[in-house]
């Protein structure tokens, strides 16, 4: 929470809000579009914070290349990728779900399934064990021995 | 004088922690028992100690001893007196210092409540305890002497930043430590149990007490943290996946894991070595979190750029604790067998499926809090993991969770037939089902996020009322006077799960209906949002105390009714120079009016934001009335009587 104070902070000092009045488009569809492709993309000189938040120069500049790049009559992932072929994939708060970033992506549903797995196997293995609450055999025979002398 | 009678103090307190760590642990270990018997005063010590070292600390702040490094690089003269004193934790090395002072209190609390522990296990939960403390002190004392001494003090101090200057910002860090440093008792408990190489019903009874402390206190620290984001920030966000906010919400989620585990080693003696593993890792996500936190290498965009030796230190801290105590749990759990037997259906399973849910979420906002970074040094790929990546991967396993809470709460232990556990869960499912349909009429939104939201929250709260029924008898006459005699427990439980489903419809709904307008508006000029008409009714300057700010009049009118006059500000510190906006926020029941004022235009007029935000505070009345539930819960019986049992008897006075 602190750091985001402090790159508050620093964003003040320089602009003014997220999206200004200037910047909304006429049109309310491609407004949506817009907003919806703007919380996709990182403000790249902010810590951790979209295009859609920031009050930084350079996210308003992303912020109007976006709505530029509709207006022209892009789809929202041709903007993405317009977008991404400049700025690289750091850009994108949703990492592509390629290459090495698969793993980051199955993590979640690969481990869940196998923790379905092996609850499913330890609850079968409590379902029919039996409870161990008598002696072991060892202890018996110590018993025994015990009893006996 | 008083700063040096701290430092003194707080060295003092590190060579106790360390005679605390050595000698009860090697005296458990031989059978010692004086060695052993040393472990609780040196306990009460090393809070009293802390105590001091604190108390002198926060001296110096409030009488403003610019003398002392910390205090003239974080506070000034013209902050408020409460500021001055929440300042002390505003830092990174009087908030460590809190962090120890919290540890070595828990430390104490077992040592004065403990009374019914064997005398070895304690020794061993107190000994593990200060080896954590030894940890942390040394942290404290090589890398960041919160007493250090300046020769040449300077007039005034050097920080005065407003925005610091909050009460939702002041307050929440120590909440967060509570719940932190709380679960250091959990992993001790669970180390000691190792060591013993026993876990028992009694073992799940003692740490389940302090795991529900530090989870309501994390669900309060959360909540002030996430609130004062909502109404500081100037948007009305609530939550970033920010790695910070990432570093709190882990031990949140484990902790609720273990929660519900240690339930069932108490009850049923099964999931003993799950337990323990959970206690262990809820500790290692502190720790975790910590480093997090104070290294600033998820943070900045250069790992360990803002203090490499702090990073370091952490980091070590992380890999000894977490390295040992698995490698003590690779040896010896195995040697924990379970005894209770159970169906496939039965409230076993039900908390082994809350437990396998919340400890997969956990490792999904893990790992995407580390993927930049693993992503940079494995595959040398610069990649950003932000809410597009949570929300997508987190939420569907909440879902899950909200779907299988109100059945697996009603489930009998042992096994159970679901048919006749559903009986009277049909009828909440349907009224759930109702209010779903009749949310997706009324919305003009083709989102399922709401009528899915309003869904699973009014299951959640209906499922927590069908628990209380049922648990109240068939009787309906006497069912009242039976709920007034339930354990607190069973309270507790039922408030937690309906502030849960609170929660969820703030969420959903706030986040499907939100409407926002933003324009330039010239002033005496009305705009309609969201069935409301609002007009910007004057702008002037105003002088505060030690700002400039130009405030904004709006009143907000609904059917020509007024329902608020609120006054946005955009306000500049001129000591610190810099500008901060505030909004003006109507708060409701139903909605929040969320108002903000911008720039004048160059064209005329102004700019101004508006935010009509449904359902927004059931989302922080959701957390309080979780951590309600927790409280309820702690206050139980089962708890005060387990603490007191020995203490009783000893004064002679007959227990209760």
């Amino acid at each position: 929470m602190i750091w985001r104070v402090v790159a508050l902070w620093f964003a003040l000092a320089g602009a003014a809000f997220a999206v200004e009045p200037g910047e909304v488009l006429q049109d309310p569809v491609l407004e949506e579009r817009a907003r919806v492709i703007s919380k996709e993309l990182r403000c790249l000189v902010c810590r951790n914070e979209s295009i859609d938040e920031s009050n930084a120069e350079l996210a308003r500049d992303l912020r109007l290349l976006v709505r530029e790049r509709l207006v022209e009559g892009d789809s929202n992932d041709e903007v993405l990728e317009f977008i991404t072929a400049r700025y690289g994939e750091y850009v994108l708060l949703s990492p592509p779900t390629t290459g090495s970033n698969l793993i980051l992506w199955a993590a979640g549903p690969v481990l869940f399934l196998s923790a379905l797995g092996i609850s499913a196997l330890y609850l079968r293995r409590r379902r029919s064990a039996p409870a161990p609450e008598g002696l072991s055999d060892a202890e018996e025979a110590r018993l025994k021995e015990l009893l006996d002398k | 004088m008083i700063v040096e009678l701290g430092h003194f103090a707080l060295l003092l307190a590190f060579v106790v922690a360390c005679l605390q760590m050595v000698m009860p642990l090697w005296g458990a270990q031989k059978g010692w028992t004086g060695w052993m018997a040393m472990a609780e005063p040196a306990a009460l010590s090393q809070a009293a100690l802390l105590l001091i070292s604190f108390v002198a600390l926060t001296h110096a702040f409030v009488v403003s001893d610019f003398s002392v490094l910390l205090v003239a690089s974080n506070s000034h003269t013209l902050k408020p007196m409460l500021y001055k004193v929440t300042g002390v934790w505003g830092n990174h090395e009087g908030s460590m210092l809190l962090w120890c002072l919290i540890l070595a209190v828990f430390g104490a609390l077992v040592a004065l409540f403990g009374g019914n522990l064997p005398d070895r296990l304690k020794a061993r939960v107190l000994g593990v305890q200060a080896a954590i403390g030894v940890a942390f002190l040394g942290f404290l004392i090589f890398t960041s002497n919160p007493f250090l001494r300046l020769a040449l003090p300077p007039m005034n101090g050097q920080d005065l930043n407003p925005l610091l200057q909050d009460p939702g910002l002041a307050f929440h860090p120590p909440f967060l430590y509570v719940g932190y440093v709380g679960l250091s008792t959990s992993f001790s408990f669970a180390v000691a149990a190792l060591l013993e190489g026993r876990v028992d019903a009694a073992w799940g009874r003692w740490v389940r007490p302090w795991t529900l402390l530090s989870w309501l206190n994390l669900t309060i620290g959360i909540a002030l943290g996430s609130w004062w984001a909502y109404y500081e920030l100037g948007w009305g966000g609530f939550w970033f996946w920010d790695p910070v906010e990432n570093a709190s919400f882990m031990p949140w989620l484990i902790s609720a894991a273990l929660l519900h585990s240690a339930i069932v080693v108490e009850k049923r003696e099964a999931l003993k070595s799950w337990t323990v593993l959970l206690a262990i890792l809820a500790f290692g996500f502190s720790l975790i979190g910590a480093f997090i936190v104070r290294s600033g290498v998820l943070t900045s965009v250069h790992a360990f750029a803002n203090d490499p030796e702090r990073g370091v230190y952490l980091l070590g801290i992380t890999v000894v604790f977490m390295g040992g105590a698995l490698t003590l749990y690779a040896a010896r759990a195995g040697e924990m067998t379970a005894k209770g037997v159970f169906g496939t259906i039965s409230r076993e399973s039900a908390l082994v499926l809350n437990n396998v849910l919340l400890a997969v979420a956990t490792f999904v906002v893990f790992i995407g809090t580390v993927w930049p970074l693993i992503a940079e040094m494995a595959f040398d790929r610069k990649v950003s993991v932000g809410p597009p990546f949570f929300d997508a991967a987190f939420t569907p396993f909440m879902i899950l969770l909200a779907l299988v809470l109100p059945i697996g709460t009603i489930l009998p232990w042992k096994r159970a037939k679901l048919g006749r556990v559903m009986r009277p869960l049909w009828a909440a499912l349907a009224l759930a089902a109702m209010l779903a349909a009749l949310v997706w009429v009324i919305q003009t939104e083709r989102s399922l996020m709401a009528p899915a939201g309003a869904f699973l929250g009014a299951w959640l709260i209906l499922g927590a009322a069908v628990d209380l029924w049922t648990k109240t008898g068939s009787d309906v006459s006497a069912k009242l006077r039976r709920a007034v005699k339930l354990p607190r427990s069973d309270w507790g439980r039922v408030v937690a799960h309906a502030g849960l489903g609170v929660t969820f419809i703030g969420i959903a709904l706030m986040l499907a209906w939100e409407v926002e307008d933003i324009r330039v508006a010239e002033t005496g000029e009305s705009f309609e949002v969201a069935g409301y008409r609002i007009t910007l009714a004057d702008v002037r300057d105003v002088e505060g105390p030690n700002y400039f700010s130009t405030m904004a009049e709006l009143r907000v009118e609904r059917n020509g009714r007024t329902e608020a006059v609120l006054f946005p500000e955009k306000r500049v510190y001129p000591v610190a120079g810099m500008p901060t906006t505030e909004a003006a926020i109507s708060n409701g029941v139903f909605r929040d009016i969320y108002l903000v004022i911008g720039d004048q235009q160059p064209g005329g007029g102004w700019a101004v934001r508006s935010y009509v935000k449904p359902f927004a505070n059931w989302i922080w009345a959701g957390a309080i009335i979780m951590s309600l539930g927790g409280l309820l819960s702690l206050t139980d019986r089962r708890f005060r009587v387990a603490a007191g049992a020995r203490k009783a008897p000893r004064a002679g006075v007959p227990a209760e």
